[in-house]
């Protein structure tokens, strides 16, 4: 049985619907994100799992057991918030102390915990400190200690790593799984970054508009986004409209706005139904660029010239004008091998091209 | 300009300002308290003529005065009773008052304050007069206290020119002093903080007392010193409201001054209750200091 269970939960706000008609359920022991953009519904859906917020229908049930009107203080559901809200009156020790006071936990307990709960985030010797005396990174670790010193069935992560910097962030991540397997408590993490999602999680919600758009393994929801949103949502992506002209046994052949035919992978439900408009999904960095492309790397190939390029370090990320005017972004690994170290300049020609199982169809 | 000459602009000001309108006005009462009476009031001569019978110069005789008779000091110890129950009282009123304004709706909060503020535009001693109406044995109110004392068997007491009429006052005239600091502290604290402490599993009150209350205490502080160091000095409210028993070291003072015309008595007196206002306002500092916020 589920952890977690969601039922057809819905949450207006006047005439606005926050959450709609929501169904997850989320195991024991997993990394869970909610992954959308702000006004997707995530976090009002965080709140009322942590009781701060009631669903006006559907409901929450939390090991088996109905949640409706069990107030945040009485479920084994603890949250770190986006802003740590560490309490500035109290020593690191006390706040992290203070879950285990407020649930009657023999005093002679509560320091040995909280030294535990202190090594298991690397801070031993912090104990005395105040919030305003730790870094960003500190307060961090100070609110994942309080929130897990008493073993939540349930851990809620509002945006958690948001207020730091990109070099921290990666390193708190690292820390995050590390964490989550040790101590087996189920994460339910919210964020908007993308990145972050597909590095932590074990499953994604990719919510939209308050509904679910999909829920997959990261890996599926990189590769095989079901709709042009998601597709958008992670990652860069091109998105081409297209009519599916034809289908074959793993493929489609499609006719690209602008472009012409392509063949690529798509959903069983698109086979044979030709004339159906959709879009074409195509990572950057699935799509190759060269001089001169041989027709053994890529079945679909297209002449065009450089219109402009961004140099980020470990890639360069081409947007090549085809001919015909369509736009499309390349990735290009900066250390491939075999590549000259000489980059295209704008207006060089050069070939564009990928695989038929690179671009995916995606319905409207 | 220099480092040196930007450091005196900036302290400059407020150094003149304290000189002119505390240290000094302190200083002339500290040499007063010193000196004798004038004969028609006003200050004996610092400088004698050589007269041997006339007082002049300095004395330590309204010191020995003050400390020589205890009801001195027993009058010290009822103001300080006075100003006390006064201070628990308005920070017992004030504290919901405050609570709720902060937590009322943002376009609501800037419209309560002014409510608060409201009754300083209208003249201190009307204030306290309509309190003299309000408490006066024929008015609705003490008809009704005395008729609720009646129902338990108790009889009727006068309610005006009684202790309870100055506390009564002393806490009406000095509650906004302690709402306003405690608002100001209560409005900025984080509601997130409330929310983590629900999440992890306190209840309303552990709430208030583990989070919301010492939080706000650099507010408390202000506020009690706020209260508490006026309270002690007032001398309008116990000549309006008080009877001939309710007098406070205020009234002493004020007294000495315009009645007696011993200046010096009065001068030991103020600058004994200086001393304590400034012992009290710095235990307020210092407790507020110790909470880091």
């Amino acid at each position: 049985m589920a952890l977690l269970e969601i039922r057809d939960v819905t949450r207006r706000f006047g005439d606005f619907v926050a959450v709609d008609a929501v169904s997850l359920s989320i195991d024991a022991g997993e990394f869970f994100t909610l992954l959308g953009p702000s006004g997707c519904g995530k976090t009002t859906l965080l709140r009322m799992i942590a009781g701060f917020d009631q669903p006006d229908s559907g409901r929450i049930e939390l090991d088996g057991r109905d949640m409706t009107g069990v107030p945040p203080e009485e479920r084994n559901v603890h949250t770190v918030f986006q802003s740590y809200a560490l309490f500035p009156h109290m020593t690191v020790a006390q706040n992290i102390a203070f879950p285990l006071r407020m649930a009657g936990c023999p005093a002679a307990d509560v320091a040995p915990r909280v030294q535990e709960a202190l090594d298991d985030v690397s801070l031993v010797g912090m104990d005395r400190r105040f919030p305003h005396e730790l870094s960003g990174g500190q307060r961090q670790r100070v609110a994942l200690a309080r929130a897990l010193v008493n073993r939540p069935k349930l851990l809620l992560l509002d945006e958690p790593l948001a207020a730091l910097d990109a070099k921290l962030r990666e390193k708190m991540q690292l820390e995050l799984i590390t964490l989550q397997k040790e101590i087996g408590v189920t994460f339910v993490y919210v964020t908007h970054d993308q990145e972050e999602a597909l590095a932590l999680s074990h499953r994604i919600a990719v919510m939209n508009k308050g509904r679910v758009e999909q829920l997959d393994q990261p890996q599926t929801i990189y590769s095989a986004p079901r709709s042009r949103f998601v597709a958008d949502f992670i990652g860069e992506c091109n998105l081409l409209d297209c009519t599916v002209q034809s289908s074959g046994d793993a493929t489609l052949q499609l006719d690209v706005d602008g472009l012409g035919g392509v063949r690529a992978t798509g959903p069983d439900t698109a086979k044979g139904r030709t004339g159906q408009r959709g879009t074409l999904a195509l990572r950057p960095e699935k799509v190759s660029i060269a001089r001169e492309l041989t027709a053994a790397d890529c079945t679909n190939r297209f002449a065009g010239k450089v219109f402009d390029y961004l140099y980020t370090g470990d890639v360069t990320l081409y947007i090549v004008e085809v001919d015909g005017g369509r736009r499309l972004e390349v990735m290009l690994p900066n250390n491939a091998v075999g590549r000259s170290s000489k980059f295209f300049e704008p207006g060089d020609a050069v070939q564009v091209g990928w695989r038929d199982d690179a671009g995916h169809f995606l319905e409207d | 300009m220099s480092p040196r000459a930007q450091k005196w602009l900036v302290t400059g000001p407020p150094l003149v300002y304290l000189l002119l309108f505390f240290a000094i006005p302190t200083l002339i009462m500290v040499v007063a308290s010193f000196r004798y009476a004038g004969d028609y009031g006003g200050l004996a001569p610092l400088f004698g003529s050589g007269d041997p019978d006339e007082l002049a110069g300095l004395t330590l005789e309204s010191y020995q005065r003050f400390f020589g008779d205890p009801i001195y000091l027993e009058l010290f110890g009822k103001s300080f009773v006075y100003a006390g129950v006064t201070t628990v009282a308005c920070l017992a009123l004030a504290y919901p008052l405050a609570l709720t304004i902060a937590r009322s709706p943002k376009k609501w909060r800037d419209l309560l304050v002014l409510l608060v503020i409201l009754p300083f535009w209208s003249n201190f001693l009307i204030r306290v007069y309509a309190w003299m109406i309000i408490l006066g044995p024929q008015s609705a109110f003490a008809r009704g206290f005395n008729g609720l004392l009646a129902l338990f068997g108790a009889g009727p007491v006068p309610l005006l020119f009684s202790p309870i009429a100055v506390l009564i006052g002393l806490v009406y005239v000095h509650l906004p002093f302690m709402v306003l600091p405690l608002y100001a502290n209560l409005e900025k604290h984080d509601p997130a903080l409330l929310d983590a402490a629900q999440d992890l599993g306190a209840r309303g009150w552990a709430r208030f007392w583990r989070v919301t209350f010492p939080l706000s205490l650099p507010g408390v502080y202000a506020g009690a010193a706020l209260v508490f160091i006026p309270a002690l000095g007032i001398f309008a409210i116990p000549d309006i409201l008080g009877g001939t028993d309710s007098i406070l070291i205020g009234n002493l003072i004020k007294q000495q001054f315009l009645d007696s015309r011993d200046w010096p008595f009065g001068g030991t007196l103020s600058i004994v209750l200086t001393a304590i206002a400034i012992a009290a306002a710095g235990l307020a500092a210092w407790f507020a200091r110790r909470r880091p916020q």
